[in-house]
């Protein structure tokens, strides 16, 4: 157990080292920070001391290491298009995103399941026709579509639902949160279905597949020979033993929702880190840039991380396979 | 087809070649021809790659002929409102541009896009599979790691970021003229690990037959066993795989122009149309982006209903 983690761990900071390599030389990109920054009659000697003091005349592996030691402490410098620390603006940005990416993770969950259970459980029914061939259709709508439409139904047709940001929002603490206003909650509902489309879909298809493929298994036929009611067999030992991997699809997908979310949020104009990314991508805003690469980089590792150790925990035979003497 | 080529000139005398009736009476040519949903799918392919293969002289008008273009005629609704104007079946856009023609040339640039991008991540993870497969020990390792890591990465992500770097490391006034190149390597350095596994996997299962030991008896290069005994007998899911990722290479494409990092202006696609009729969303001129959207919805649900069905068709488990 204590050797898997470590060899997870291991890969991880592998991964985060070339993720903070890109970033890194995305600076150099740019051309010379020094001329920008100097006015353009700054002697020679003015230029060499402010490479001096920027470490621009250290070897190239010495300014990476400064950079990583920077990283690591969450300073990326100042944005070039705000002109303010890259850190602040993170951390500003950040729980519009993660409401967003929960609500979202959130309708995947609730719709999901049950939407699967009932098309493995009437598999011929006119409703499952109906909802297996509309998430074929979600899979070949483009995500931004998808917003797109709902804004022009709801907001522009049917003027019942904001089309853009994200209503009024109260500061608990550092969070600023749009969960505990009337307008916020409104605001939340489009681009959370949005951003929930994709993972109702694999959930439901998860779950039905799944469900199928336990019903016939031995246990279940047993569990009906018994006499137990059908909603016990279904819900409290058919459902229950598809859970595990739909925990960890969903799971996995959370990293992928949030960078979905630069879609949803551009679309929406929905003030998260996605946005803000897209801008920078725009204006080649190198430091805000390489600081969303290096976050996101960290939430998909450490995303994957917990994934694999729960794998690890919730699937016995992974342990026996490796363990010393166990096997079949 | 090879093994119906001593069927085709046995029968040659048949009115239609035994080879195109043997496809006729096949099991595909069946399936195809009980499912509506599939010829409809397949009706509509055809009629987009015909109409963006000849979209000059299909099209009404030319939207990028600025001498034809009138900004009076600009905003003009779909031809069977009130306002219509019969010349323009689908209306008009800000610039006066005719909305079917803009489709038409538009299709043109997705269909083109998703393809090359598509060819590229096939030539890219076939290459690399069979590389792993093949060599196996440190290379394989190497490869497959590589391909693990990027797999938890969201292929849009992945796009997005080859793009946004390749727009920071090129001076701006290149930005036009390689934006295509550039597009079409982020959708395909995306999407190249599916075909590197399943490659890798029929390689490894390959490679310890007798025919690939023979040719290594007689001396053949590894490489010319990898791509002239190999790849063929490799290649069958491969082309399944294509077919289901073309769709997923032109919504690619399609988000990246609508983020506005995609094709360049001059050469709009279906998302770029979609992102200029996205600004008059509000101002009622709904026609500039529902027919660009819908048209794009339709060409990758075809493609997806032909992908699937193919899939279908020559998995042999499942007939």
């Amino acid at each position: 157990m204590i050797a898997f983690v470590i060899r997870r761990l291991l890969q991880g900071v592998i991964v985060m080292l070339v993720v903070g390599f890109i970033a890194f030389s995305l600076f150099n990109f740019v051309g010379d920070p020094v001329s920008l920054m100097l006015p353009p009659e700054a002697t020679q000697v003015d230029r060499e001391n402010m490479r001096a003091a920027l470490g621009l005349d250290k070897p190239f592996y010495r300014q990476f290491a400064t950079f990583i030691g920077n990283a690591a402490q969450g300073n990326f410098g100042i944005s070039l298009r705000l002109g303010r620390p890259v850190s602040t603006l993170l951390v500003e940005r950040l729980p519009a995103t993660l409401e967003l990416a929960i609500a979202a993770a959130l309708i995947g969950l609730f719709v999901g399941i049950p939407v699967g259970v009932y098309t493995a459980l009437n598999r011929d029914s006119w409703i499952s026709r109906v909802m297996l061939t509309t998430s074929l259709i979600g899979v070949s709508l483009p995500n931004f579509l998808i917003g797109i439409f709902l804004i022009l139904i709801f907001a522009v047709w049917l003027g019942i639902l904001p089309s853009f940001g994200r209503g009024d929002t109260t500061m608990v603490g550092f969070w600023s949160t749009g969960l505990l206003t009337v307008s916020g909650l409104k605001a939340l509902v489009l681009p959370s279905i949005t951003l929930g489309f994709f993972p109702v879909t694999l959930i439901m298809r998860l779950v039905r597949s799944e469900m199928l493929e336990v019903l016939r298994t031995d246990y279940i036929k047993f569990a009906r020979a018994r006499g137990l009611p059908t909603r016990t067999i279904n819900f409290g030992h058919a459902l229950k033993n598809t859970l595990v991997p739909v925990i960890t699809i969903t799971g996995l997908q959370l990293g992928g929702i949030i960078a979905f979310a630069i879609i949803t949020e551009t679309v929406f104009q929905w003030p998260g880190m996605g946005l803000l990314f897209i801008q920078a991508v725009q204006f080649a805003d190198i430091p805000v840039m390489a600081a969303y690469l290096c976050l996101i980089g960290f939430i998909f590792v450490l995303i994957n991380l917990v994934v694999d150790i729960l794998y690890y925990v919730v699937d016995p035979r992974l342990r026996i396979e490796r363990g010393p003497g166990g096997g079949h | 087809m090879d093994k119906y080529g001593t069927v085709g000139v046995a029968s040659a005398q048949a009115p239609v070649p035994g080879r195109w009736r043997d496809f006729f009476d096949g099991d595909v040519f069946y399936s195809f021809k009980h499912s509506p949903a599939v010829m409809i799918a397949a009706a509509i392919t055809f009629l987009c790659i015909f109409a963006a293969l000849l979209a000059p002289w299909v099209a009404p008008h030319n939207p990028f002929d600025l001498k034809t273009l009138n900004l009076l005629d600009a905003f003009t609704p779909p031809s069977w409102t009130a306002k219509g104007n019969p010349t323009y079946l689908l209306g008009t856009d800000d610039q006066g541009r005719d909305v079917l023609s803009t489709i038409i040339f538009g299709s043109r640039m997705s269909l083109l896009v998703g393809l090359l991008a598509t060819l590229l991540a096939m030539a890219i993870g076939v290459s690399l599979g069979l590389v792993a497969g093949y060599a196996g020990g440190k290379i394989d390792a190497f490869i497959m790691r590589v391909a693990d890591i990027q797999l938890s990465f969201p292929a849009i992500l992945i796009a997005l970021l080859v793009d946004g770097l390749a727009r920071v490391a090129l001076p701006r006034e290149m930005h036009d003229q390689v934006a295509l190149y550039v597009l079409v390597l982020a959708i395909a350095a995306s999407g190249w690990v599916r075909y590197a596994r399943t490659v890798r996997g029929s390689t490894l299962v390959e490679r310890n037959k007798e025919y690939v030991q023979a040719a290594r008896v007689i001396g053949r290069h590894p490489l010319a066993i990898m791509f002239t005994h190999v790849l063929p007998n490799a290649l069958g899911p491969v082309l399944v795989l294509v077919t289901l990722h073309i769709g997923e290479a032109i919504i690619t494409e399609a988000t990246l122009s609508f983020l506005g990092v995609g094709v360049p202006p001059t050469q709009p696609s279906l998302g770029t149309l979609i992102r200029i009729g996205n600004d008059f969303l509000f101002s009622g001129e709904w026609w500039i982006l529902v027919f660009p959207g819908g048209a794009l919805v339709l060409l990758v649900l075809s493609i997806n209903v032909l992908g699937d069905w193919l899939r279908d068709a020559l998995n042999p488990k499942l007939r």
